[in-house]
């Protein structure tokens, strides 16, 4: 999912801490914020902008393409299905800590009525000179800067890392999506790949991983018939193993969701995996050069 | 969190699915007592892990007194590192054929799905690994629910007899239990056919969604808590994400992927880390605490601390462990790497109150902290400028 300047976006949860907070500033950044969801709170403005009781009455009064979603876990899944059904047609959870349970309905939702969905327990979107919606720190130009290269991250902190060192070496970001931590995500990395694969201003993709489900294997494949050349870290190398409980987790991930089956399955569809962010930047400048 | 065998069971009988019966036992003479009213018995520990078999956890017994000598030699044992503190004594059934069945999260398809196999047991894992076609997976439609007609399909594909239509009635319960319960993972392996045509669960795994708990109060005080060392309660009384490793590297670093590939790079640079410590979010000015409970690991020998400032400011984290500093004044070294937001107040602070640059990369820091806690474990004096 890439968000531009002109769609117009509204936030699930505007009058909570974070809502507040975050929508201050997208608003600042660029962000076409067109509005607010919180039920019961209806018929008030709040940061400038009208305040609806759930995601019908938002779309009929102020139509909007995009959702931001803010509001605490339990509540996620109602929220999430009101803008689902209401037509939305991009929804961005920032939430963490949603069931997983009902994410997969989220999900299920989201796919029988073709919208968009990123995260949950995510840091958000960014298109850096445009807008940006959840945390990603575009307003910081030392970290984002218009460019065209394309960053699918599983973590914020190091999504922020990465993008700093492409900024330092001369580059900037065509698109960020942060895709989130969670085990569920709507957004897979093979979806984000696609999506920045088709993208005209991305002219190289960066994929930040982590140990854990087997997402970036099966994005692997697909890197192998890019013409784009991709960049990618694995995060987790050192991080301890957990328990498991039973044996359904490793019937179903076989051989694959490894640190060391990760980073084989990118190298042989031709990706250029680092070994430490440090060489995110150059390894980046290398692959374009080479194109 | 996840549930033992004990736990887990009583909701296979609460929604009508049959298991041995059985009693729970923490000494050898009640194992006696049990087993002899019992008869043969299965003498089995209660520990949140898997592999319980493999680690001989799991024993049968035809008489009291091989129960009593079962339950000696497991009681006290370390398995998955739980010390094995109770047991569940179970009558032993006559197995004419042992099934695996389970409910899972499952991450790829993004849904539930069900796995079975008429390979049932402690080799499954294997099994599946030589011929994944040995286990059937079948993701299941969250909105409309598990639909009978599929599970009908997967068995008749399973060389099965009468008992097709008692599996594919669990199957409908357990699954009703999964999503009940908020389950991550409900498994039962073995599900057996006795010689007397009877389908019984042998053991049942249940972990249930972290993020669930809150909504199953009354089930999650029989969960297992999850094992923590002093100074990992002390960080989550604070409020802050901290993990006990076995390195000398201590960590601190801002936001999970960040404090996790720290790690991952003091361990490129041949070191280990002693921790995972992170402080960013809503913990970002959390500096101090977060300093002070990495040092009380004795096991540190050098520090590396790196931040990446988005909304979490450097020089707001960074004033917290400079004042942490000052005021205990640990005489380890320590390494810095600060980039993003704050970034140049932070360095400015660094060098006027600790006399510290910090490096220009995360990897210069670690590298330089892997060496200085090579040094210090060699037993050479260590300047930390």
């Amino acid at each position: 999912m890439i968000v531009r300047e002109h769609e117009r976006v509204m936030i699930q949860g505007i009058t909570g801490k974070q809502g507040t907070f975050w929508t201050e500033r997208m608003q600042r950044y660029g962000t076409n914020i067109v509005g607010g969801i919180v039920p019961k709170k209806g018929g008030h403005n709040h940061l400038g902008v009208p305040v609806f009781d759930n995601a019908f009455h938002a779309m009929t009064e102020v139509p909007f393409d995009v959702a931001g979603l803010f509001v605490p876990p339990y509540f996620a899944k109602v929220g999430a299905i009101d803008a689902i059904e209401a037509g939305v047609k991009k929804l961005v959870i920032l939430t963490e800590h949603i069931p997983v349970h009902d994410v997969m309905e989220i999900i299920a939702a989201g796919e029988a009525n073709e919208t968009q969905i990123v995260g949950p327990n995510t840091t958000g979107v960014a298109t850096p000179g445009e807008c940006f919606v959840g945390f990603m720190p575009a307003f910081n130009k030392n970290i984002m800067t218009a460019g065209n290269v394309g960053i699918i991250s599983r973590s914020g902190s190091l999504g922020t890392l990465i993008s700093l060192n492409i900024t330092q070496a001369g580059l900037g970001q065509s698109a960020f999506i942060g895709i989130g931590g969670d085990p569920v995500i709507g957004t897979t990395t093979l979806a984000a790949l696609k999506c920045l694969d088709e993208d005209d201003r991305t002219k190289a993709v960066f994929i930040l991983g982590e140990i854990g489900g087997t997402m970036e294997e099966l994005a692997a494949e697909y890197a192998s018939t890019m013409k784009k050349p991709v960049v990618a870290f694995i995060a987790g190398g050192a991080a301890p193993k957990g328990k498991k409980m039973g044996h359904a987790g490793a019937i179903v991930s076989g051989n694959k969701g490894t640190y060391v089956s990760k980073r084989r399955a990118l190298m042989e569809a031709g990706v250029h995996v680092i070994d430490t962010p440090s060489d995110a930047g150059s390894a980046m400048l290398d692959a374009l050069n080479a194109t | 969190m996840n549930f033992e065998e004990c736990a887990a069971k009583p909701l296979l009988k609460e929604e009508g699915i049959a298991i041995p019966r059985g009693k729970m036992a923490t000494s050898i003479e009640y194992v006696s007592k049990v087993a002899a009213e019992l008869g043969p018995c299965v003498v089995k520990a209660q520990v949140p892990s898997g592999k319980r078999g493999k680690a001989g956890g799991i024993k049968l017994a035809k008489t009291p007194q091989e129960a009593e000598a079962a339950a000696s030699d497991i009681l006290g044992m370390q398995i998955s590192g739980y010390k094995v503190e109770k047991l569940l004594i179970e009558e032993q059934k006559d197995i004419e054929r042992e099934f695996y069945l389970a409910i899972i999260n499952d991450t790829e398809t993004r849904s539930p799905s069900l796995l079975f196999s008429t390979l049932g047991g402690m080799d499954i894992e294997a099994a599946a690994m030589q011929d994944p076609k040995q286990v059937h997976r079948m993701p299941i439609n969250i909105s409309t629910g598990l639909d009978t007609s599929g599970i009908i399909n997967i068995l008749q594909q399973s060389n099965l007899g009468d008992e097709k239509a008692d599996i594919a009635d669990i199957s409908l319960k357990l699954y009703s239990l999964y999503r009940r319960y908020d389950a991550e993972l409900l498994e039962i392996n073995p599900l057996v056919l006795t010689k007397s045509n009877e389908i019984i669960a042998l053991d049942c795994k249940f972990s249930m969604d972290d993020s669930a708990i809150q909504r199953h109060p009354e089930l999650a005080v029989n969960g297992c808590l999850e094992k923590v060392t002093k100074i990992e309660a002390e960080a989550k009384t604070q409020g802050l994400k901290y993990i006990e490793l076995d390195g000398s590297v201590g960590v601190l670093a801002n936001g999970a992927g960040l404090t996790m590939t720290t790690m991952d790079v003091v361990k490129f640079y041949g070191g280990k880390p002693a921790n995972f410590m992170e402080i960013g979010g809503e913990a970002y000015t959390k500096g101090k605490p977060a300093l002070e409970l990495v040092l009380a690991n004795t096991k540190v020998k050098s520090l590396v601390i790196n931040f990446c400032g988005a909304f979490a400011r450097c020089d707001v984290m960074a004033e917290g462990i400079i004042t942490a500093w000052e005021e205990i004044h640990p005489t380890l070294p320590v390494f810095f790497s600060v980039h993003g937001t704050g970034d140049e107040e932070a360095r400015k602070m660094l060098k006027q109150r600790l006399g510290i640059s910090p490096y220009d990369t995360m990897d210069q820091a670690c590298e330089a902290a892997v060496k200085a806690a090579q040094k210090a474990e060699e037993g050479g004096k260590i300047d930390s400028s």
